[in-house]
C-alpha cells in the first residue's frame, strides 16, 4: 500500500521531485546558489512568467489555449508605463485593464463567436502585439521614477521581492479558486466533458469566459511588472512567454486536453524551468565549459522532454498500480 | 397516489434546419407517476425531453410545470426547478472524481467556499441508496460502465428533483442493477417524484411504468395505460403499421439452412488476458453465427478485442484456418480477413464529421488507393453498392455521418467492414440503441451475410438475439468459458441459467 502511495504521490508531484533534486545539485555545487542574492532575483524575475502561467494553466484546464499572453504583457508593460506618471496604481490598474481588455475580446470570440481558442487567440496575440508598438512609437517607453511605480517591481517587502508577494497572492488564490469553488471545479470539467457539464447544467460558457478574461488580467499584471522592473515599457519584449508558460503547465502534469491539472505543480513548473536557467548560468559562471545562449535553449528543451516523459510514465504506472487494488 | 398532472407539453413544434423534428408533439405525466416515452429512432423522443429540459428551444406549444407556465432556457434552469435528466450515453466527466460528478452545479459550501467533507458523505450516502459502495474520492473513469450508470442516477435524484427523466438508463446495466434501479425508481415514486421513462426495452416498461406514449415521425400517437395496451399494440404504434410477426419470434432472424456451415475458420483455446478473461475458448466455422452470451462484464467484449488484436493474451491459442494466429495489432487480424463492429459506435467506430462514403472507406483506404492515391471512382461505386445492399437511408454517399439516425450509422459500419471483403465479422452488440424497425433489418442482414458464407461471432446482451439468431452460443461468466448451447438446446431458459449460475458440475466436480 505504501508503494502504491508512494507511486501515485510521485505521479502527480513529479514536477516537485524534479524541481527538489535540481536545487540539492545547485546547492551542492555552486557556492552561492542558495545565497540570499541569488535567490531573490530568480524570483523577482520569474514571478512575471509565474503570473503568466497561471492564467494559462487556468485555460489550458478548460481544454483551450491562450497563446496572446506574451503579446499582452507587452502590452500591458507599455500601458503601464504611459500612465506610471500618475501614480503607482493607475500604472497598475492601466496595465491590468489592458491586460483584461484583451482577455474580454478572447473571451467573447471563444465563447460568444465559438472561434477555436486557438485562431482567437493567435490573432489577438497580433493584435496585442501591435497594439503595444503603435502606443510606444516602436520604442521601449521609460516609466516615471517620480511617482514609485518602479518600485512594484524593484523593492522588497519584508525582506522579500514584491513581485514574488504578488505572485504567491495570485498562486494562493488561484488554488482556492480551484479547489474550493464550484467556478473552479467547472474548470475542470468543462476540460474533461464539456457537453457533458453543459447537460449537468454548469454554466460553461461563463466559466470560459472567466479563464480567458483571468488569463489576460494576469499577463497584464506581468506587464506591469516587466515595465516596473527593467523601468521601461517593452513593446518588443514577451515574445515566446506564452510558449514559456504552457511548458511550465505541462510540465506540472496538467493535460493539454484540459480536465485534469494543477495549480501548485504549474508553479513548481515555473521554477523548475526557472532554476534551470540559473543552474545553466552558475554553470557558464564556473568557467569549465561555456555554453550559448542557443544551447541552452537546446538543453532547456531536452530537460523539458525528460521531465514530461518521466511525469507520463508516472502517471501510467500510478494508475495501474491502482487499478490493481 | 397523488393523481394531479405534473407536466404538460402541448402543440409543441421544433424544427432543425428547416427540417421539422416535432409537429404538435404532446405529453402529460401525472404527479408520482412513472411514464415511458417511447418511439423508434427519429420519432422525436430526444428532442422533445431536449425542449422540455431547455437544451433546445421549442418554436411553438405550451409547457406547464407544478401548475405554473414553465419557461426554461437551459439545463441548469431545468434542474433549479425540478427537472433532471439522465442521458442515453452516460454524460459525465471522466477525469473527475465520483463525489464531483454528482454534487457539481450544486456544491455543499462552508463559508463561501465548497464543503469537500460533506459533498463526499452526500455521494456516499446517494450511492447507498443503489447499494453501491465505491470510494467517492477516485476519477469516475476507474469504475465501470454500470457504475457510472450508477453515478448519473445518483447525480439527478440529489438535485430534490419533481421529474427525473431517464432516457434508457438500462442499457449498460446488467440483470441485477436494473432491478435495483426499478427499486429506486418505485422508491421515487412513493415520494412523489414523477419518472419519464425512454427505453426500446418493452419487458422493462411492463415491470415499472403507469402509463406510456408512444411517439411517431415528431408526433405524439398514442397514450395510454400499461395495462390496456399489449406489446404487439406498443410495436404497431411505434412502427405505425400493423406488424403480424410469428408468435414466438422477437427477432427478425428466421431459421437457417444449416448445411452450409462449412469448417472451422477460427478456434480459440484457453484464452486468458486479466480478471476479464481468464479462460475463453470457442470456435466459429464458416457460415456460421457464433453467438457470445454473458451478462455484462463476463468478458466478452474483452474476448472480441483478443481476436481483433487489440489486446494480447496471456496465455492461450488462436488457430485461423488451422494454422497460429497471433494478431500483433488489428491490422494483421483486418488482414487475416476479419472485421470488428464495436459495440461503442460512437467513439471506436464513426467518424461524425466524415461523409457516409468516407466513414464506409476508412478501413479500405490502404488497398484502394495506388501509391498513396486514392482510386475515387473504384470508391464511389463500392459506397453507392453497399448503401443500396445495406438499406443505408441517406440523402447520398456525401451527407455526414452524424446527421443519420443509430441504425443507419451501424449500417455504414456494416458496410465499411464488408467492402473488405472479410470472412470473419465480430459485431459487438450489433442492434444495441436502434429502434425497433431497424434492428430486423440490421438482424436479416447479419443472417444472409452468413447465408452467403461468412462467419459471425455475435455478441448480444439481447437474450431473444443469440438464442435465435446464433447457430451456436458460447456463455461466458466472469471470465470463463461456462457452457455452449448448439441451436436446438440454446433455449432462453437454459442460457439464461448458465449465465447466472455458471456450468452444471463437471464429472470431476461431481466425483470430488
Amino acid at each position: 500500500m505504501t508503494r502504491t502511495r508512494l507511486i501515485s504521490l510521485l505521479g502527480s508531484y513529479g514536477v516537485v521531485v524534479a524541481l527538489l533534486l535540481l536545487v540539492l545539485f545547485g546547492w551542492a555545487r555552486y557556492d552561492y546558489f542558495l545565497g540570499f542574492f541569488n535567490i531573490t532575483s530568480v524570483l523577482r524575475y520569474n514571478s512575471m512568467f509565474a503570473l503568466v502561467a497561471l492564467g494559462m494553466c487556468f485555460v489550458i484546464m478548460t481544454g483551450g489555449i491562450d497563446l496572446s499572453v506574451g503579446s499582452t504583457a507587452a502590452l500591458g508593460s507599455v500601458v503601464a508605463a504611459l500612465a506610471s506618471p500618475y501614480g503607482v496604481w493607475i500604472g497598475l490598474g492601466a496595465g491590468v485593464g489592458a491586460g483584461l481588455c484583451v482577455g474580454l475580446v478572447n473571451a467573447i470570440l471563444v465563447t460568444r463567436l465559438r472561434i477555436m481558442p486557438f485562431v482567437a487567440t493567435l490573432a489577438m496575440m497580433l493584435a496585442a502585439s501591435g497594439t503595444a508598438l503603435l502606443l510606444a512609437d516602436n520604442q521601449s517607453v521609460s516609466v516615471s521614477y517620480d511617482s514609485g511605480f518602479t518600485s512594484i517591481g524593484q523593492d522588497n517587502f519584508l525582506g522579500f521581492p514584491i513581485p514574488a508577494w504578488i505572485a504567491m497572492l495570485a498562486y494562493l488564490i488561484g488554488w482556492i479558486v480551484l479547489n474550493f469553488t464550484g467556478t473552479g471545479r467547472g474548470v475542470l470539467a468543462v476540460g474533461g466533458n464539456e457537453d457533458a457539464t453543459r447537460l449537468m447544467g454548469l454554466p460553461a460558457d461563463r466559466i470560459k469566459f472567466l479563464v480567458y478574461l483571468g488569463s489576460g488580467g494576469l499577463a497584464g499584471l506581468a506587464g506591469v511588472i516587466l515595465a516596473s522592473q527593467f523601468g521601461a515599457g517593452q513593446p518588443i519584449e514577451g515574445v515566446g512567454w506564452e510558449l514559456f508558460a504552457i511548458a511550465a503547465v505541462v510540465v506540472g502534469g496538467t493535460l493539454l486536453t484540459g480536465g485534469v491539472g494543477s495549480v501548485g505543480a504549474t508553479l513548481a513548473g515555473v521554477l523548475l524551468l526557472g532554476i534551470l536557467f540559473n543552474v545553466l548560468n552558475f554553470e557558464n559562471g564556473k568557467g569549465w565549459i561555456s555554453l550559448s545562449a542557443y544551447w541552452q535553449s537546446v538543453i532547456r528543451g531536452l530537460f523539458l522532454l525528460v521531465v514530461v516523459m518521466l511525469q507520463a510514465k508516472l502517471a501510467a504506472r500510478s494508475r495501474t498500480v491502482a487499478g490493481e487494488h | 397516489m397523488n393523481t394531479g398532472t405534473l407536466l404538460s407539453m402541448t402543440g409543441i413544434d421544433k424544427r432543425f434546419a428547416g427540417i421539422s423534428a416535432l409537429s404538435g408533439a404532446s405529453f402529460e405525466v401525472g404527479r408520482g407517476e412513472v411514464h415511458a416515452l417511447i418511439g423508434q429512432n427519429g420519432a422525436g423522443k430526444s428532442t422533445l425531453i431536449k425542449v422540455l429540459t431547455g437544451y433546445h428551444r421549442r418554436d411553438a406549444g405550451e409547457v406547464t410545470f407544478d401548475g405554473r407556465p414553465f419557461e426554461v432556457f437551459s439545463p441548469h434552469q431545468a434542474q433549479a426547478s425540478g427537472i433532471s435528466t439522465i442521458y442515453q450515453e452516460i454524460n459525465l466527466v471522466p477525469y473527475r472524481s465520483i463525489t464531483e460528478n454528482i454534487c457539481l452545479g450544486r456544491e455543499a459550501r462552508r463559508f463561501g467556499f465548497l464543503d469537500w467533507k460533506r459533498m463526499h458523505q452526500e455521494a456516499e450516502t446517494l450511492l447507498q441508496r443503489f447499494n453501491v459502495r465505491i470510494d467517492v474520492r477516485r476519477p469516475l473513469m476507474e469504475f465501470n460502465t454500470a457504475t457510472q450508470q450508477m453515478v448519473a442516477i445518483a447525480r439527478a435524484i440529489g438535485f430534490s428533483a419533481k421529474l427525473v427523466i431517464m432516457d434508457e438508463p438500462t442499457s449498460s446495466l446488467d440483470e441485477r442493477e436494473v432491478s435495483v434501479l426499478f427499486d429506486v425508481i418505485r422508491q421515487l415514486k412513493q415520494e412523489g417524484v414523477s419518472v419519464i421513462f425512454v427505453s426500446h426495452k418493452l419487458d422493462e416498461l411492463y415491470e415499472v411504468c403507469d402509463r406510456v406514449t408512444i411517439m411517431r415521425d415528431g408526433r405524439t400517437i398514442k397514450s395510454a395505460r400499461m395495462i390496456e395496451i399489449d406489446k404487439i399494440g406498443l410495436v404497431s404504434s411505434m412502427l405505425g403499421r400493423t406488424i403480424d410477426r410469428a408468435e414466438g419470434h422477437a427477432t427478425a432472424f428466421s431459421e437457417r439452412d444449416r448445411r452450409k456451415i462449412g469448417d472451422v475458420l477460427l478456434s480459440a483455446e484457453n484464452l486468458a488476458i486479466n480478471q476479464a478473461v481468464q479462460d475463453v475458448s470457442f470456435d466459429v466455422r464458416q457460415g456460421e453465427i457464433a453467438g457470445f452470451a454473458g451478462l455484462l462484464g463476463a468478458g466478452r467484449t474483452e474476448t472480441a478485442r483478443l481476436v481483433f488484436g487489440i489486446d494480447r493474451p496471456r496465455a492461450g491459442t488462436m488457430q485461423l484456418d488451422g494454422q497460429k494466429f497471433a494478431p500483433r495489432g488489428p491490422a494483421e487480424a483486418i488482414a487475416a480477413g476479419m472485421g470488428f463492429c464495436t459495440e461503442d459506435r460512437k467513439s471506436e467506430g464513426i467518424v461524425p464529421e466524415m461523409s457516409v462514403a468516407e466513414n464506409m472507406m476508412l478501413a479500405l483506404m490502404p488497398k484502394l488507393s495506388k501509391s498513396g492515391i486514392i482510386d475515387e471512382k473504384a470508391q464511389r461505386e463500392i459506397v453507392e453498392r453497399f448503401i443500396k445492399q445495406l438499406g443505408v437511408k441517406c440523402s447520398g454517399p456525401d451527407q455526414k455521418v452524424r446527421e443519420l439516425s443509430g441504425g443507419n450509422q451501424q449500417k455504414v459500419l456494416l458496410g465499411r467492414w464488408l467492402a473488405m471483403n472479410p470472412r470473419l465479422l465480430i459485431l459487438d452488440e450489433p442492434t444495441r440503441g436502434i429502434d425497433v424497425g431497424a434492428k430486423g433489418e440490421i438482424q436479416s442482414l447479419i443472417k444472409s451475410l452468413a447465408d452467403e458464407g461468412l462467419a459471425v461471432l455475435m455478441i448480444s446482451s439481447e437474450l431473444e438475439e443469440v438464442t435465435e439468431g446464433a447457430d451456436r452460443v458460447f456463455v461466458l461468466r466472469e471470465g470463463l468459458s461456462v457452457a455452449t448451447f448448439d441451436r436446438s438446446e440454446a433455449t432462453e431458459d437454459a442460457v439464461m441459467s448458465a449465465m447466472a449460475h455458471g456450468s452444471p458440475p463437471t464429472i470431476a466436480e461431481a466425483l470430488s
